[in-house]
């Protein structure tokens, strides 16, 4: 699988290129500020891009926006966004074209080497990774959200796990439970919040997630 | 005979201040007394007294000002010093002497701060002269009538005349003498450049010792935060790593238990800095300014905010953060207290300053006197000359507004054609005035043969005057127009910076 990576720190970049070698991945560039990325991820057509948010020469949000602009013109493109804090905006406006294919982690994330990998290949497959603190905080502004509250704890669980982006079989791993349980408690969250039930992980997730983002 | 209203009430105004002028007199006299008393017999516990009721009476002054001639008057008295403040050993210092109680340096600092202030003598110099001036100014009608039917009683018709006299001209007369006593009340009450020059010199000094104090505090609360914090989560990784090391070869397993909990510990002291990095500058506000950032804020709230941006560019860093933290803990408190469901925020540069409105449907009776909170975010803004007014009625809703002035550079305002025609009035009238006016009718007046440059002696006889007195009309409406034209843009300019 080829990857495109964004990461201005040296040692962290360095650490990221031996992660994925070490895992299969076949990294084509390793690249340091955002116009560079830009050029890349056209130039390269990765299956996917693993990209840091803040990059020279500004150091803002130059990698998020070079990402962006990459989707516009390969709509599609898998972009997973690594970043030292995670903002409810950003996580929206990377979800905002509908078509999948994101992930937006915290950079701690990378710790765990067999998640951060597992959420890379979710994420090249057109599924969706987002940090749990996103949906942390998603759901604390959803706070006095009628529909929501109507959920039993478990099925809150399985709603926090599937808006991360993870598929059944990975959620009745987590919360070991049977598959056929963890559909059973998906059919019912989508009763309550009024969703159109569907087989497709992916887009049961994005469904998910806009209703969320809908508050 | 629908003009005969605001007549009368201006006539019962003027008669009302007169009455205030007299009661001012007495005001005045008392103090004249305490004065002699004072500074004559050493009695100086009854000038404070007198000083206050000479500020009574002034105040009462600048309110009706205020009222009746819509001209504000700002205090121009000094800030009242502070309570005397005990020393470790419980004795109270004034200068080189020690008391036991703090009744006699509170009278000294009062005796200082009342004696050394101008605005106490420009009060007695009104006390005594305001009957003199503005008291017969605006009693003039009052006392005509009287003294005309003294004088009718007295058996002496023009009497008739001085009756007649107020009663034809009071429809312009009173209300005139009413804002005139005002304007004189104003020349004499209000601060001068100097006093208005001090206040704010103490209130920039407050505003600063306020901000070095809580920057002070909040170094130490980040230093404290990161010594207990991730300094010492840091310290206790590197040991874990290091017992790992020594037990890699005799037991691996424990050494993969011990470097798991390093692993732990270290995401934990990224929990930690990154909460206090959002405390420090929130790294939104960072990568996408104020607008976004307050989004970013909306969509965090478990309120539904509606976002409305519209600035220019970005203001600078500091006054940013400072209005972002305003508009969190105002978001906050919609949602702690207010039983609020939906709030509005909208930021907007209004000329060079910036307004944040934030509105929500809760309850309302939020009151900045008692929350903390409000109050922290006025010490926040008044770093930046910032302020925050808050209108919560019980109820609801409420409204506050945060305004920040000077957050952004002025564009230039365009030079209209009005200010050009204003400068050239202001080149051209002398002119028109002096030499080819005022002078030309001297040489003419003296019938000097030499006619140097002056228009008016060149042309044929019959048309001299005419041309030289049309030369002197001309200077003189340049020069009004040229006023006219200057007081209207200095009056935009004023309005743009308000």
């Amino acid at each position: 699988m080829r990857v495109v990576l964004a990461e201005d720190l040296h040692l962290l970049r360095e650490g990221l290129v031996a992660l994925l070698r070490a895992h299969g991945f076949e990294v084509v560039a390793a690249v340091e500020s955002g116009p560079e990325l830009l050029a890349a991820l056209v130039g390269e057509r990765p299956d996917v891009a693993v990209v840091d948010v803040r990059l020279p020469p500004t150091f803002t949000d130059e990698g998020l926006q070079a990402a962006l602009a990459a989707r516009r013109q390969v709509p599609g493109l898998p972009v997973l966004v690594l970043s030292q804090h995670v903002e409810q905006l950003y996580a929206r406006e990377l979800l905002a074209d509908g078509s999948g294919g994101v992930g937006y982690l915290l950079k701690d994330r990378v710790f765990n080497g067999e998640q951060f990998v597992d959420a890379v290949r979710r994420v090249a497959g057109g599924g969706t990774a987002m940090d749990p603190e996103v949906i942390a905080r998603l759901l604390a502004s959803n706070a006095r959200n009628e529909p929501l509250g109507r959920l039993t704890p478990r099925e809150r669980e399985v709603l926090e796990l599937m808006a991360e982006g993870r598929s059944n079989a990975a959620i009745g791993q987590r919360l070991f439970l049977s598959d056929s349980a963890v559909g059973k408690h998906t059919a019912s969250i989508f009763g309550k919040l009024g969703l159109a039930p569907s087989d497709d992980d992916n887009r049961r997730v994005l469904a998910v997630l806009a209703f969320l983002n809908s508050k | 005979m629908t003009s005969a209203r605001p007549t009368l009430v201006a006539l019962g105004r003027g008669v009302a201040l007169a009455g205030l002028a007299l009661l001012g007199q007495v005001a005045g006299l008392v103090m004249l007394a305490a004065v002699l008393l004072t500074f004559l017999v050493g009695l100086v516990v009854v000038f404070p007294p007198a000083v206050r009721l000479a500020r009574a009476v002034t105040r009462m002054q600048r309110g009706l000002a205020a009222r009746w001639s819509g001209i504000s008057i700002d205090e121009p008295y000094l800030p009242a010093p502070p309570p005397p403040v005990p020393q470790g050993d419980g004795w109270y210092r004034d200068g080189r002497t020690l008391y036991k109680k703090p009744t006699i340096p509170a009278f000294n600092k009062r005796w200082n701060w009342m004696t050394k202030d101008p605005a106490t003598w420009r009060d007695f110099a009104f006390l005594m002269g305001d009957l003199w001036m503005g008291g017969l100014l605006v009693a003039a009608p009052l006392l005509a009538t009287a003294y005309g039917a003294v004088r009718l009683v007295a058996g002496d018709p023009a009497g008739a005349a001085w009756i007649l006299l107020p009663v034809s001209t009071a429809y312009w007369y009173a209300p005139w003498a009413v804002r005139a006593h005002s304007g004189i009340a104003a020349a004499l009450l209000g601060p001068t450049e100097k006093a208005r020059l001090a206040q704010q010199v103490s209130r920039l000094d407050a505003a600063r010792t306020e901000v070095v104090d809580s920057q002070a505090a909040e170094l130490r609360r980040i230093e404290r935060d990161l010594h207990d914090g991730a300094q010492a989560r840091l310290v206790a990784i590197g040991m874990t790593i290091g017992a790992a090391e020594q037990l890699l070869e005799s037991d691996p397993k424990a050494a993969r238990a011990l470097l798991g909990k390093a692993s732990e510990a270290s995401a934990t002291a990224l929990q930690e800095i990154r909460r206090l990095v959002r405390g420090i500058h929130p790294p939104v506000l960072a990568e996408r300014g104020l607008g976004d950032a307050v989004r970013a804020l909306a969509l965090d709230s478990p309120l539904r905010v509606h976002v409305t941006v519209d600035l220019p560019e970005r203001a600078s860093a500091p006054l940013e953060s400072a209005a972002y933290f305003a508009v969190s803990e105002l978001l906050a408190n919609a949602a702690r207290h207010g039983d609020a469901t939906e709030a509005w925020v909208d930021v907007s540069a209004q000329g060079p300053a910036l307004r944040v409105t934030v509105t929500d449907d809760g309850q309302g009776g939020a009151d900045p006197e008692r929350g903390t909170g409000l109050h922290g975010i006025e010490r926040r803004l008044g770093a930046f000359d910032g302020v925050l007014a808050v209108n919560s009625p019980v109820g609801g809703p409420t409204t506050a507004v945060i305004e920040l002035p000077r957050a952004f550079r002025v564009r230039s305002a365009p030079v209209s054609a009005w200010r050009y025609f204003g400068r050239i009035c202001w080149a051209l009238w002398p002119i028109a005035l002096f030499p080819q006016g005022l002078v030309a009718m001297v040489f003419k007046l003296v019938g000097s043969p030499v006619k140097s440059w002056f228009l008016g002696l060149y042309v044929a006889e019959p048309f001299q005057w005419p041309v030289i007195v049309g030369m002197i009309a001309l200077g003189g409406g340049l020069l009004a127009v040229a006023l006219a034209t200057t007081v209207r843009s200095r009056e935009a300019e004023g309005g743009g910076c308000g």
